[in-house]
């Protein structure tokens, strides 16, 4: 009979358990990608400003591994990226951009002001390749390998120490 | 040297605290024979007394705008309007925790002079809990977030003049709520003494329930208030979205709606002795669980770059304290506490106790729903438990809930015939089947709104039954307290099914000169123009409103962008009629240049608040129902007494 | 309410709202906040919309929020919708690509199970409270 009555304490002991555990982990709010694994979707999108090329899935699958970066001009995280992917195309990856909801003029001033690292630069108006890849923000880069497959999402803006990281995992996809 | 002595006086009064609970657990383990006990309702008073000269240093800092003391400086501006330079003071972390430690302490010192029906050993035990309690603040207050902390060189200028927390809403919402969470402390720290001296009377549930039910009022405002503003202030017509932080703030009251429902039987009928007691405990808990995720930020994530740790830490341990303590004792009390009076499945206590495991049911699904997802990030999953959840899994006991809520008021006390009530049984149950059957041959409706509307329609009725054959002069204020806030749930139910069934939507371009309809409004868009505010500009829409050609009604919603700090807000304009209510909002021009409109005709919708508000009127009616007929009672006691000291005398 | 927290939040951690976010000044999509014609599939669309969680918000549906990708997930919903898709088959393709995460209607998987276990155990357990206090007293 009196077991029942521990069972409360017993509820409560776990609820503080968790609380405490979660206290400790640090918060992030990164919604993570179910599609890394899986094959690019069919998408085409037109070039993002005069005098570069679009991006199809197609771009992906002749063999190479390639980084594809989900970024915008209008977004400030980017421009801490920027030199991050000049460094990474310095060392020889090939970087595909996908620019979200931005004008051709303001993608072409960025890139004057910033650097281009992009061999293609796609546009999306209305998020569809962001939403078909499962991502939720800008900026953010996936390692797609020759078969168009993803095989690794990276979230936020890219980082000095995220280079060697999305190097790596660019040599991987290519194996 | 004004927050020098606001300083002195919160130590001086967690000093007092100390004393109080040293005191009290002394007092409870000898009996009362030790010197100290006189010492705990002059300590319990003072403490209020110093606690509350603490708050007003506090007050008087942010009026004067003292730029001296961090917590001015960072939250308050001296170009500020003064009501916000005052609502300032409990506007941010460490000015609340001291107006709930005031409150706290204010509450222990009105208990300490006036409660006298309690025996005194249990009144030692419940004032040692409620020290306990206090002192844990007051070490929170001191030791982690001083509200008094000076700077080492004054600043020239304060901080806090976003504009966007200068509202009247923002003033007053949140200590509604502390004041709550505070009655329900002092709940708890009557359900701990009692459970201490193994004395939970009828009397212990009268002196605690006048607190429940100050406690349970200030709640039912606060989230009405809450609710509504949302409404108003999202600019998509929502009043209620199962948030976590907005489920903090429920679970408290369905807690305390429990508790207010077995004190009662614990008061006439002197039954669930055990179930009121647990229930005490959850209740306070839940406040303080409510505190822990709002504050902590492990739930509402946007903020939690900025959430300190060692406060989440701190609530933590203090709930793991409080709370783990009080259960402990629990586990290890209860089962010599006796169960009390018994009763039949069909009379009053067998309604009150079918409702009263319906409440917890529903409660349980609400903090299960709302900790699930911190349990599987636990896992590193992510899941989102929202309305298609919380709405068809509550409804589950909801359903039953308000079935035996329209019926139970009318049995007797301890056992009855159900054939007795037979007759307004079968009129509810008509009244409910008739709806169902109307609504579902009038219109398309989902199963929820359709259960929604005919049992609010059903309890509406039901509700005012046991008015009827009363004289109603005569009738009690509790009873009408009853009947109001029942009542007051049946609108509010109708206004919520009615919300989510009948709602018309338009979102439409429309260029200036313009026209649109929604439901049975037509409205026109007369023109769109910039006006600028102190620290806004912003695009107003004139829109000219009419119900089915009827009169004219002028609605200016707005779309405003401040500038420090930059951010854009939508101010709906809303026009309400009887029957429902026009939501019109502003959006973006297009391209071709028309604008786009956002409007909702909403049936019946303001009948959510109004019922909201009818409940807590109907909580202020039981209140001071109880607090007279408690005077009465005591004077009544004195005259007797007088009058037998007369007659020994005269012998 | 959520909103009124979130402030008091911010004011309560001392922290103020840093520099908003930097957004694009390109116009909504184009069923962004268009209704469909047919009130049927927008009633569809509307309900669907209500239960899918804006990403880029703090815990707002899409239905409820002005972030431009909520427009974009509205405008995704109703295209698809108007061409015939199922708006369960609308959910299951963003589970597929954000997880649970994405949807408010918790559906029964290996992840979520409890959420639908512990209230039938809740059924019975108060159902086994209130027969075992009812019956004892009767007898």
């Amino acid at each position: 009979m009196s077991w029942r009555l521990w069972v409360p304490l017993f509820a409560f002991a776990l609820f503080l358990g968790l609380a405490a555990y979660q206290l400790t982990q640090p918060k992030d709010d990164f919604v993570e990608s179910r599609m890394v694994g899986q094959e690019l979707p069919y998408f085409e999108l037109p070039p993002a400003m005069d005098g570069i090329q679009g991006v199809s899935n197609a771009t992906f699958a002749d063999g190479k591994p390639r980084l594809l970066n989900i970024w915008a001009s209008w977004c400030l995280p980017c421009i801490a990226e920027a030199p991050h992917l000049e460094s990474l195309k310095r060392q020889g990856a090939e970087i595909v951009g996908v620019a979200i909801r931005d004008r051709p003029e303001d993608v072409a001033r960025f890139l004057a002001q910033h650097g281009n690292p992009y061999a293609r630069i796609g546009r999306d108006d209305l998020s569809e390749v962001q939403l078909a890849i499962g991502s939720s923000g800008v900026p953010e880069t996936f390692v797609v390998d020759g078969k168009g497959v993803i095989r690794y999402q990276h979230i936020g803006d890219i980082r000095e120490n995220d280079v060697p990281i999305l190097l790596e995992k660019l040599a991987e996809a290519g194996e | 040297m004004i927050a020098e002595l606001g300083l002195a006086a919160l130590w001086l009064a967690a000093a007092l605290a100390a004393l109080q609970m040293v005191a009290g657990f002394m007092a409870v383990r000898d009996d009362g024979s030790s010197e100290l006990v006189r010492l705990i309702r002059p300590a319990a008073i003072a403490q209020g007394v110093l606690v509350t000269f603490s708050f007003a240093m506090l007050v008087w800092l942010f009026a004067i705008t003292d730029l001296s003391v961090k917590l001015v400086v960072s939250n308050s501006h001296s170009m500020k309007p003064l009501i916000f330079k005052l609502s300032g003071t409990w506007g941010n972390h460490e000015g609340s925790m001291l107006l709930w430690v005031m409150v706290m302490g204010l509450a222990g010192a009105l208990i300490a002079a006036v409660e006298r029906r309690l025996p005194e050993r249990t009144m030692n035990a419940t004032l040692a809990a409620q020290g306990v309690v206090s002192l844990g603040f007051y070490a929170f207050l001191l030791l982690s977030s001083n509200p008094f902390e000076r700077l080492p060189t004054p600043a020239p200028e304060g901080m806090g003049l976003n504009p966007l927390l200068q509202d009247i809403g923002l003033a007053f919402h949140p200590p509604t709520l502390y004041l709550g969470y505070v009655g329900l402390s002092v709940a708890f720290s009557f359900a701990v003494g009692a459970l201490l001296t193994r004395q939970v009377t009828p009397n212990f549930a009268r002196a605690m329930r006048p607190w429940v039910l100050g406690a349970w009022v200030m709640l039912t405002v606060g989230i009405t208030a809450g609710s509504y503003w949302a409404y108003y202030e999202l600019g998509w017509g929502g009043w209620w979205f199962w948030d976590p932080v907005e489920n903090a703030s429920l679970m408290p009251w369905l807690a305390a709606t429990a508790l207010l429902h077995s004190a009662s039987v614990l008061a006439s009928r002197d039954a669930l002795r055990t179930w009121t007691i647990m229930l005490g405990v959850v209740a306070f808990s839940m406040s303080m669980v409510g505190t822990f995720l709002v504050r902590s930020g492990i739930l509402t994530s946007v903020h939690a770059f900025a959430v300190d740790p060692e406060r989440g830490s701190f609530i933590l341990v203090l709930l793991g304290i409080f709370i783990g303590g009080a259960l402990l004792l629990f586990a290890l009390r209860a089962s010599t506490i006796s169960e009390g009076q018994r009763f039949a499945l069909a009379s009053r206590e067998g309604a009150l106790v079918f409702n009263n495991v319906m409440l917890s049911a529903i409660l349980a699904i609400v903090l299960l729903g709302t900790l699930y997802p911190l349990l599987t990030e636990a896992f590193d999953v992510r899941v989102s438990v929202g309305p298609p959840y919380f709405n068809p899994v509550g409804a589950i006991f909801t359903v039953p809930m308000l079935a035996v809520m329209a019926v139970g008021p009318l049995l007797r006390w301890r056992r009855d015939r159900a054939d007795r009530i037979g007759r307004e049984v079968a009129l509810f149950a008509a009244l409910v089947l008739a709806a169902l059957i109307l609504f579902s041959l009038l219109a398309e409706m989902a199963i929820l709104p359709l259960l929604g509307l005919a049992l609010g329609i059903g309890l509406a009725v039901a509700s005012l039954l046991p008015l009827r054959g009363r004289k109603l002069s005569r009738t009690p204020l509790a009873t009408w307290g009853m009947v109001t806030a029942h009542f007051g749930i049946a609108v509010a139910l109708i206004g919520m099914a009615s919300e989510s069934a009948f709602t018309e939507e338009r979102l439409a371009a429309v260029a200036e000169g313009g026209s649109t309809t929604v439901g049975p409004w037509t409205i026109e868009l007369q023109g769109v123009e910039p006006v600028a505010g102190p620290n806004w500009t912003a695009i107003q829409g004139r829109l000219a409103a009419s119900y089915d050609g009827g009169e004219v009604k002028m609605l200016t919603p707005q779309s405003r962008n401040f500038w420090a700090p930059p951010q854009q807000t939508t101010e709906s304009a809303l026009v309400t009629r009887w029957n429902g209510q026009l939501y019109a909002v502003v959006g973006d021009r297009a391209p071709d240049g028309r604008w786009q409109l956002r409007l909702w005709w909403k049936p019946l919708v303001p009948l959510i608040w109004y019922g909201g508000l009818l409940v807590a009127l109907g909580g202020v009616l039981a209140l001071i129902g109880r607090v007279i007929s408690d005077i009465r009672h005591r004077r009544l006691a004195a005259r007797i007494a007088q009058r037998r000291a007369d007659r020994e005398a005269m012998a | 309410m959520r909103r009124l927290i979130l402030l008091l939040n911010a004011v309560l951690l001392c922290s103020l709202f840093g520099p908003a976010l930097a957004q694009d000044t390109m116009p909504p999509a184009p069923y962004a906040y268009r209704q469909l014609d047919d009130p049927g599939q927008e009633a569809a669309a509307q309900d669907l919309m209500e239960t899918l969680r804006c990403l880029k918000c703090q815990s707002q549906s899409i239905a409820d929020s002005d972030a431009p990708m909520a427009g974009d997930m509205r405008h995704q919903v109703r295209i698809r919708i108007a061409a015939g898709e199922s708006p369960d088959d609308i959910r299951t393709w963003l589970v597929q690509r954000y997880g649970d995460y994405v949807s408010y209607k918790p559906e029964v998987s290996s992840t979520t199970w409890p959420l639908f276990a512990i209230p039938v155990l809740l059924i019975l357990l108060a159902g086994g409270i209130l027969v075992g206090r009812f019956r004892r007293r009767g007898a």
